[in-house]
Formats: structure tokens, C-alpha cells, sequence
């Protein structure tokens, strides 16, 4: 082999970062400007330093109800987050055994992925309009809708979210090594024991991984609510409804705070991961090696 | 067949068959466990998604008034999406251009991504050796994923707005005179943001193919006197394939459906056959939409079915 690096590395290197650049440079830009001064506009240069428009959202006297929207958006990305990781670990524990059934679980997550998200909406949409139909001709004639935030807006999301945390699950289950549970099972662990005291504590900072896709997706999720999601807004909706008349940074100071919630997510998990590994590292035997 | 499926997606998951029947005798059968285990998931699949586009499907040929639906079979909300089609021939009808139009910026959307996301992966996964750099860049790449599309377009407004830095640095260096007007609210601005927001779906999977390359097959490449083209060309294309398809299926079927990305980033001004679906909820016209949604649905499978002719997908899960 060559010393040294070869030519090759610093031109991709160079693409790589213009590649990051790209990324994280107009975000970085609506992050800054989003404390324009009073006076300020939607473009650089910024007209003073404020939190002005930031202060305005919460105060309610924004465009929107950002309290309700903001509430309901983390409600339901934490009911998303905890069906999401419960959902795929149990579905990943039994794809390990054959079972029948197994491939139609499985295409049913590729499909509900890769189909348009607009497709699924409209799909889940119609399903609603259908029973309140049904409810209203049979049952209850002032019934007014079962659509809302957790009834098909949640299932709108998992079929979103479930996808991820199951290939994560497969991607997990793919490199652990199922001598470790025999072993539980000869020193006489119940099969929950194992579960509990042996699988678990490996699988754990990919687990939060899976929590992490599940609270972030949903709380940034936007096709599939768009039809599904019933009468109240989520906090995407709400933005993207702002996209049409945007005039001022308060828009700017929206995605801030939006973007400063999945940054706080995504801080922790991260760093909750980082300190589990080091955990099992120190701690653990090498069985837990690789595994990340 | 399940088992089959299951040994190709993910082998090493079906432990020996001994081993869950050698515990000690327990109540619940293995299947019923597997049943428990599995069924919660496969149950919100079969309420939310497989349940729903059957809805999808039974609604298109239901007929529909100004403001309700009626459940009667009926051609008409296909028969109102290709209205004209017959009669304008030889020229394209509405219907017929949007179409183009989506798979047209589809196919740059393709291109582009497909360009940046094997760079980008071939960089991670052969330039950078380190295992704690490699995450740490793939990290850097996958975060803003966990943050919200349409904050990412809207970035690009004071990018590309009239008086967005873009136009003002090209005044100031005298290049133009005038704002350039189709840098926002254009198809420019869509196909931009598109890349911008998911190329990340190609660099995945051509990453996760790329690590998997047995580094001493480049070497032999190089020791037989390959060159680093050919090398490129006759060793890492063919073994990243799997990961180029699996990333052109995920990038082309976003563009095909999207229809936010190009609202906003269009100006609500460009037609898109996501678009189409959106405008006939909004109508009201549902089983126009739905009709939209089976013809969207048939050729986003027509060219996933194409696309996976050439890899079999299953087994790079």
C-alpha cells in the first residue's frame, strides 16, 4: 500500500463537506436569523440581535395557537415514541422463531414505507369517513368523527415509524449472538429472566436508537398527517400552513423552536446511547463488543 | 417461503431448532408466543395501512357528488382524471403532462442524489479508516433526518428569496443586475430542496453495501494492475449495486408522491401527481383522489417491479 493519502481523499473530502455545508448551511442560516431584531426581515443582514420573535410566539399573539399545537405535537410524539420501541422489539424477539405470517409482516413494513405517504393518508382518511358513516346510519346520528390526534393520526405515523424500528430490530437480532440466551436457559432463567436480564440490556442503546427515530419522525411528520390527522393542527401542519403568507422571522422562529426540541431529543438519546456503550464496555463482558 | 424470506433478510436470525423447544416445559406454545410477539405490529399494519388502501382502492370506483360520497360503483373519478385525454390527442392532456412533469423531476432528483450519495458514501466507507470517524460522519449526515423537512426548505428562503443572499452577492460582484427570479418558487428550488432533503436515503444503503466490500478484493483489483477507474467501474459498482437500487427505489417513489416539498418550494404553482391527489381531497372529490392514488400506486410498483429486476432486494435487508 502507498503511504500517505492519496490525492483521491482530499478531493472527496472536500465533496463531503461541501456535502455537510450544504446540509447544515440554510438551517444554520434560519437559526440566526430567527433572532432578527424587531425591525428585522426574512433575509440577511440582520437588522439587530433579539430574541423579540421568539418571545412573540410564545406569547401567543403569533399566527398561531403555537401552546396547543406544540402540546399536542409532543403528546403524540411520545405515545409514537413508546408504541413504536414496545411494537418492534416484541415483533423483532419473534422474528427470530419462524412463524406463519412472518413475510406478510414483513413486505407489509417494506410496502408501508416505500408507498407514498399521500397514498396512505388519503387511505387512512377514507377508512374514518367510512365508520363515521357506519355510526351515523346505525348507531348514533350526532356522532361526529372517530378521526383525530390518537386514533388515526397515530396509526397514520406508526405506519411510519414501525418500518424503521423494525429494520433496526433485524440489523440488532443480525449480530447477537443467540449462545448467550442458551446459556441464561441452562443456569435456569425463565424465558423472561433471559428477556429481561440477558437480551435487553445488550439491545438497549439500539432500543433508544429505535425511540429516537420513533419521537423524532413522528414529531416532524407531515404527508402522512396531512389528511389523516383530523380537525386540530400538529406543529408541521401549522408551519407548513405559514409557508403560503410568510413575512416576518416569525416563521424563522417556529422552526427554531421546533428544531431545538429535536435537538434536545436527539442530544439525549445519543448521549444515553454513548453512555450505555461505555457502560457495557467497562462493565460487560466482550459479548456486548459490536453491538452499537 | 416465510422462512425462506426471512433466512435472506436476515440471516443468523433463526436459531438452531433445537434450542426454544430443549427450555423447560412452559404453558404457552412457541407459536402462540410468536403470535403475541408479532401480532400487535402486523395488527396496526392491517388497520392502518393494508385496510386503508383496499379503502383506496373499493372508493375510486364509488361515484361522488359536490359534497359527498356515493357508494355506488362508477367509472367517473377515472374517467374526470383523464378527461380530454382521448380528444386532445396527439397532444398530452393535463393528466398526461403532470405525469411527465413528476417523472421528469423525479428522474433529476434521481440523477443528482444518486451522484452526491455515492461520493458520499464511497468517502465514508473507503477514504475514512478510523471506525469512531466513520460514525461520527455518518452521524453528522443522518441528524438532520431526525429534523423537520419543512424547516429545511424554508432554509432556503432567505438563500434564494429576491433579496436573499444568493441575488444580493451576485448584484454586488456585478454579475446581474436584476434578481434572478427562478432561483425560488421554481422547479430549480424544487429539484434543490428534493436533493437536499433525500439524499440521505441513497447514502444509507450505498454506504451499508460499500462496508461490506472484502477490502482485499480492491487490493487484488489493484495488484492484477487495475487502475482506480477500473477498479471503480468492474469491482465497487457492481458489489454496491444493491445498495444503488435500494436508494433509487427509496428517492424515486418520495418524489413520485411528494407533494409538499413541491408546494412549498414550487410556490403551490407546479403540478405534481402527489399534488393532483391533494387538490381533489381539498375538493372534496374523493374517489378522484383515490382514483389519482391507484394510477400514482400502480407506476410507483411498476417502477419499484423494474428497479428490483435488476437486485434482489430481500436479500440486502
Amino acid at each position: 500500500m502507498k503511504e500517505g493519502r492519496p490525492r483521491s481523499f482530499y478531493v472527496l473530502a472536500t465533496f463531503f463537506a461541501a456535502y455537510v455545508l450544504f446540509l447544515y448551511g440554510p438551517m444554520i442560516a434560519i437559526y440566526v436569523l430567527s433572532f432578527q431584531g424587531p425591525q428585522g426581515g426574512l433575509t440577511f443582514p440582520m437588522n439587530g440581535v433579539s430574541t423579540f420573535w421568539i418571545a412573540k410566539l410564545f406569547q401567543g399573539t403569533g399566527i398561531v395557537d403555537l401552546g396547543a399545537a406544540f402540546r399536542r405535537s409532543l403528546l403524540l410524539g411520545i405515545i409514537v415514541m413508546i408504541v413504536t420501541v414496545v411494537l418492534s422489539v416484541a415483533a423483532g424477539m419473534a422474528f427470530r422463531r419462524k412463524f406463519r405470517a412472518q413475510s406478510i409482516l414483513f413486505y407489509s413494513a417494506i410496502a408501508s414505507l416505500i408507498v407514498p405517504s399521500i397514498i396512505t393518508s388519503l387511505g387512512i382518511s377514507l377508512e374514518f369517513r367510512i365508520i363515521d358513516d357506519l355510526i351515523k346510519a346505525h348507531w348514533n346520528e350526532n356522532f361526529e368523527t372517530s378521526m383525530g390526534l390518537l386514533t388515526s393520526g397515530l396509526g397514520a405515523h406508526l405506519t411510519w415509524t414501525l418500518p424503521f424500528g423494525l429494520l433496526i430490530m433485524f440489523a440488532i437480532f443480525n449480530r447477537f449472538d443467540p449462545r448467550l440466551e442458551e446459556a441464561a436457559r441452562d443456569l435456569g432463567a425463565t424465558p423472561w429472566q433471559t428477556f429481561r436480564h440477558v437480551v435487553l440490556p445488550i439491545i438497549l442503546p439500539s432500543v433508544i436508537g429505535i425511540g429516537l427515530f420513533g419521537f423524532t419522525l413522528s414529531w416532524d411528520e407531515l404527508a402522512r398527517s396531512s389528511q389523516a390527522i383530523g380537525a386540530v393542527n400538529t406543529l408541521p401542519l401549522d408551519l407548513q400552513g405559514l409557508t403560503t403568507t410568510v413575512t416576518n422571522p416569525d416563521i424563522y422562529a417556529l422552526g427554531t423552536v421546533i428544531s431545538a426540541v429535536s435537538f434536545t431529543v436527539i442530544t439525549l438519546a445519543l448521549g444515553t446511547i454513548h453512555m450505555l456503550n461505555k457502560r457495557q464496555a467497562a462493565k460487560g463482558s466482550d459479548a456486548g463488543q459490536g453491538l452499537v | 417461503m416465510s422462512e425462506e424470506v426471512l433466512q435472506q433478510a436476515a440471516p443468523g436470525l433463526i436459531p438452531g431448532s433445537g434450542t426454544a423447544r430443549a427450555a423447560k416445559p412452559t404453558r404457552l406454545s412457541p407459536s402462540f408466543i410468536s403470535w403475541l410477539q408479532a401480532g400487535p405490529m402486523m395488527l396496526v399494519f392491517l388497520a392502518f395501512f393494508l385496510i386503508p388502501l383496499a379503502f383506496v382502492v373499493i372508493v375510486s370506483f364509488w361515484d361522488y357528488n359536490e359534497y359527498q360520497l356515493l357508494p355506488a360503483f362508477s367509472g367517473r373519478g377515472y374517467t374526470d382524471t383523464f378527461e380530454g385525454c382521448i380528444a386532445q390527442l396527439p397532444d398530452l392532456c393535463t393528466i398526461g403532462k403532470t405525469y411527465l412533469k413528476t417523472l421528469k423531476l423525479g428522474f433529476m432528483v434521481w440523477a443528482i442524489t444518486l451522484f452526491i450519495g455515492f461520493w458520499v458514501a464511497y468517502f465514508l466507507a473507503f477514504h475514512v479508516k478510523s471506525k469512531t470517524w466513520q460514525m461520527g460522519l455518518s452521524l453528522l449526515c443522518t441528524i438532520p433526518f431526525w429534523t423537520s423537512n419543512v424547516i429545511r426548505m424554508i432554509a432556503w428562503i432567505p438563500l434564494l428569496g429576491r433579496n436573499g443572499l444568493v441575488n444580493s452577492g451576485l448584484i454586488k460582484t456585478g454579475l446581474i443586475n436584476h434578481p434572478l427570479e427562478w432561483l425560488l418558487f421554481s422547479e430549480f428550488s424544487v429539484v434543490l430542496a428534493l436533493v437536499h432533503l433525500f439524499t440521505f436515503f441513497m447514502v444509507v444503503p450505498i454506504f451499508n453495501s460499500m462496508v461490506r466490500i472484502d477490502k482485499s478484493l480492491i487490493e487484488a483489483a489493484y495488484d492484477a494492475g487495475a487502475t482506480g477507474f477500473q477498479t471503480l467501474l468492474n469491482v465497487i459498482i457492481p458489489l454496491a449495486k444493491p445498495g444503488i437500487v435500494i436508494g433509487s427505489i427509496f428517492v424515486i417513489t418520495i418524489v413520485m408522491g411528494d407533494f409538499i416539498t413541491i408546494g412549498v418550494m414550487g410556490g403551490q404553482q407546479i403540478a405534481a401527481a402527489g399534488k393532483i391527489i391533494e387538490t381533489r381531497v381539498n375538493a372534496l372529490q374523493f374517489p378522484a383522489a383515490a382514483a389519482n392514488a391507484v394510477i400514482l400506486l400502480t407506476i410507483t410498483f411498476l417502477i419499484i417491479t423494474m428497479m428490483s429486476r435488476i437486485v434482489d432486494i430481500k436479500k440486502e435487508l
